[in-house]
């Protein structure tokens, strides 16, 4: 970190200015010895915004999709625990799959797992998507989503009500406070 | 319900049939408001003509194939909002060696997709099809999940 | 200027299921579509050769999930055509109620999922909120919100709980209160309207020749209606109106879902004053004769149609399943050539995609 120019920012044009606030802020943030305290520091603040704002990827497979649906009406509202599901996978955090997974999903279904920006997670709901379910001989199913994809949370059920979904979303919350994935401008 | 004068009954209909095909058809039953053919292959487009111009079948509900571990068969419902009947025939014995068979899609539209199904499920090739492809399953399949010769989970034999 | 091939799909928003809609656009104009399905095809027809014909009726079940009931008695309707099995009036006419109930939350999930499409989150809110009360009228009867595994083959798995013709009549005298608010947010609106009016134009001819069925067929100005003129169960005994409207645009389809939801309340109505006392189920055998039945039914979707061939075992030799919407997709392109890139959401919506049975 170079900071014998820092008498002289006064004199500075704006776009050296700010090539030497983002020296120093990003030196400060490699630095190892800084590092790990901030990061320390600032890990619970990400992961309690990840937490409260968790946005699922609207991507509606099989039965399961309609109780994700009832999940988010007027009944049990989802939305009230940051829920909202965005259409396009840059802007979602987590993946729910609710549904079994054919031999011609699986590519697509791997590609929207990867546009995915970090930190993800990926939720397996329902029977199919956690191990084939009733479609176990079926020659055109894959069985289980972690096959091909690291699964987060799993909930059970053919398929679970929303009460056990919003459950499920619950758990992922607590994971994301304990797991503390976010770190400081990397 | 009312049922006006004009709608031919399945005898009617049965008999309009069996009077212009003399030659291949094995058999035909009937039932209220069904009628039960078994034809050979070689009549399918002339029937369907026929069944569509003169007797008022307007509607294709479903075409299927069928394994019987000798031969294909391939099974027809149509049905006729005017007469209020469903038509069921079944075109017997066509072979493993050439599995083909006259397409209905010039008659009636709805029948495009349920032909590419049977194809794609048992490779039975429909003749002068639009569009003669794998519909449901991958275009790198390997083999045709319908036939009985593969065999998933415990069916007994 | 220069065309392009668009996908919709398989991840799209306006896609209600998996599939993917291939369109090729000349600026905003459609000039060609292709759809592609079979994200979801499991090889159904495959499987069930391999379970007895009672393990069957959950899978029935999960043919189409907006409205299992439908597909779990059309599959057994279609055995007990096989096996040659009387069920009991009053089974009868239970199933004519659970058929109609499963026809009303089937439409209003179809409408809540327009109601997305177009842009009205309200609607979306409203019907599930209606959706709600009749899924808790199948709860308390079958035990389950969705997925009911409740017809049996010879009968109904149980009879009506306490209470369920004074909830059912309440929920009906709700429900059709409500209906005019549905009315007041979709007939009244302008914005609903300009987006469904005079887009989606499927003549009549076109509906009959590419095999639309059901209410997409009816909004083109078919009149037919197999709960009519084929009639099953007891339908014959209920006297109601077939909906039929003459536009034959998407928002004709609409039209005919609206009034055939109030159209099933009349026929439970009916139904409940009907119902008299009796046994629910007869036993039915395990083994089918050699033979080949089919039986059709009007699906909310349209014709669904199943046939099957016993082979004297438990286990049925082979079962076709004719669902209505793999045949309206595939008429699809004809209702999208010249319209509006933007239009797709509400024609493809007002044509109630339901994938599961589409791929099976």
């Amino acid at each position: 970190m170079d900071l014998s120019l820092s008498p002289h920012a006064i004199a500075m044009t704006a776009k050296e200015f700010q090539e030497m606030a983002k020296d120093m802020v990003l030196g400060l943030a490699r630095n190892p010895m800084l590092k790990k305290p901030i990061d320390g520091l600032t890990a619970p603040i990400w992961a309690w915004g990840q937490r409260n704002a968790i946005y699922p990827l609207h991507f509606g497979v099989a039965c399961c999709a309609l109780e994700m649906a009832a999940a988010s009406a007027c009944r049990w509202d989802a939305e009230r625990l940051g829920m909202i599901y965005r259409s396009s996978p840059r802007q979602s955090d987590v993946l729910l799959v609710n549904g079994w997974i054919s031999q011609k999903l699986r590519p697509s279904l791997r590609r929207l797992y990867e546009q995915m920006p970090e930190p993800k997670w990926v939720v397996a709901m329902g029977e199919c998507a956690i191990s084939g379910g009733p479609w176990y001989d079926a020659y055109n199913v894959i069985q289980g989503l972690d096959t091909f994809i690291p699964v987060d949370i799993y909930i059970p059920g053919c398929p679970p009500r929303p009460e056990a979904m919003i459950d499920g979303f619950m758990k992922l919350n607590r994971k994301i406070t304990a797991e503390q994935k976010g770190t400081f401008l990397d | 319900m009312t049922e006006t004068s004009t709608r031919m009954n399945e005898e009617q209909i049965a008999e309009a049939i069996n009077s212009k095909f003399t030659q291949g058809i094995t058999s035909i039953e009937i039932a209220p408001r069904r009628i039960f053919l078994t034809i050979s292959k070689d009549i399918i487009l002339p029937l369907c003509t026929k069944m569509k111009d003169e007797l008022g079948f307007e509607h294709v509900s479903s075409v299927c194939g069928v394994d019987t571990k000798t031969a294909f068969q391939t099974v027809y419902h149509i049905s006729s909002y005017q007469n209020k009947v469903v038509a069921e025939i079944v075109v017997e014995n066509i072979s493993y060696d050439q599995p083909e068979v006259e397409s209905i899609t010039p008659l009636w539209g709805g029948a495009n997709w349920h032909e590419r199904e049977t194809y794609d499920m048992f490779g039975i090739r429909f003749l002068n099809h639009p569009k003669m492809e794998r519909l449901l399953l991958a275009d790198d399949f390997m083999f045709f999940p319908m036939r009985k010769d593969y065999v998933v989970g415990r069916r007994v034999p | 200027m220069t065309e392009m091939w668009v996908n919709m799909g398989p991840q799209h928003p306006m896609t209600h299921g998996l599939w993917n809609l291939r369109v090729k656009i000349d600026g905003e104009i459609i000039t060609d579509a292709t759809p592609v399905i079979g994200y979801l095809h499991r090889g159904w027809e495959k499987m069930v050769e391999a379970r007895d014909f009672k393990q069957i009726i959950p899978l029935a079940d999960r043919l189409c999930y907006g409205s299992s009931l439908t597909w779990s008695h059309l599959y057994v309707r279609t055995i007990e055509e096989l096996m040659d099995v009387d069920v009991p009036e009053r089974a009868q006419w239970i199933r004519v109620i659970t058929l109609e109930m499963q026809r009303i939350s089937s439409h209003l999930m179809w409408l809540a999922a327009v109601g997305t499409d177009l842009g009205s989150y309200t609607i979306f809110l409203y019907c599930m909120r209606e959706r709600e009360l009749f899924l808790d009228l199948m709860t308390n009867l079958t035990g389950a919100r969705m997925t009911y595994n409740y017809v049996r083959i010879g009968g109904v798995r149980n009879d009506l709980p306490p209470n369920f013709e004074r909830d059912t009549l309440r929920v009906l005298k709700l429900f059709e209160e409500r209906m005019k608010e549905y009315e007041a947010l979709c007939d009244r609106t302008t914005s609903f309207r300009v987006r469904m009016e005079d887009v989606g134009m499927l003549t009549p001819a076109d509906a009959m020749n590419l095999g639309v069925t059901g209410p997409n067929m009816r909004g083109s100005k078919i009149d037919f209606d197999i709960r009519r003129d084929d009639p099953y169960e007891t339908y014959d005994q209920v006297d109601f109106e077939v909906c039929v409207e003459d536009t034959c645009d998407s928002f004709a389809r609409y039209r005919v879902r609206m009034r055939e939801m109030e159209v099933s309340c009349d026929i439970i109505r009916q139904a409940l004053k009907k119902l008299r006392d009796g046994p629910v189920r007869v036993k039915a055998p395990n083994n089918a004769p050699s033979g080949s039945a089919f039986f059709h039914v009007e699906d909310p979707r349209g014709e669904g149609l199943m046939y099957a061939i016993g082979d004297g075992t438990n286990q049925p030799y082979r079962l076709k399943v004719r669902s209505p919407i793999f045949v309206s997709v595939s008429a699809t392109p004809v209702m999208l050539i010249g319209e509006k890139m933007a239009d797709v959401p509400a024609i493809m919506g007002s044509i109630d995609m339901c994938l599961g049975e589409t791929d099976r």
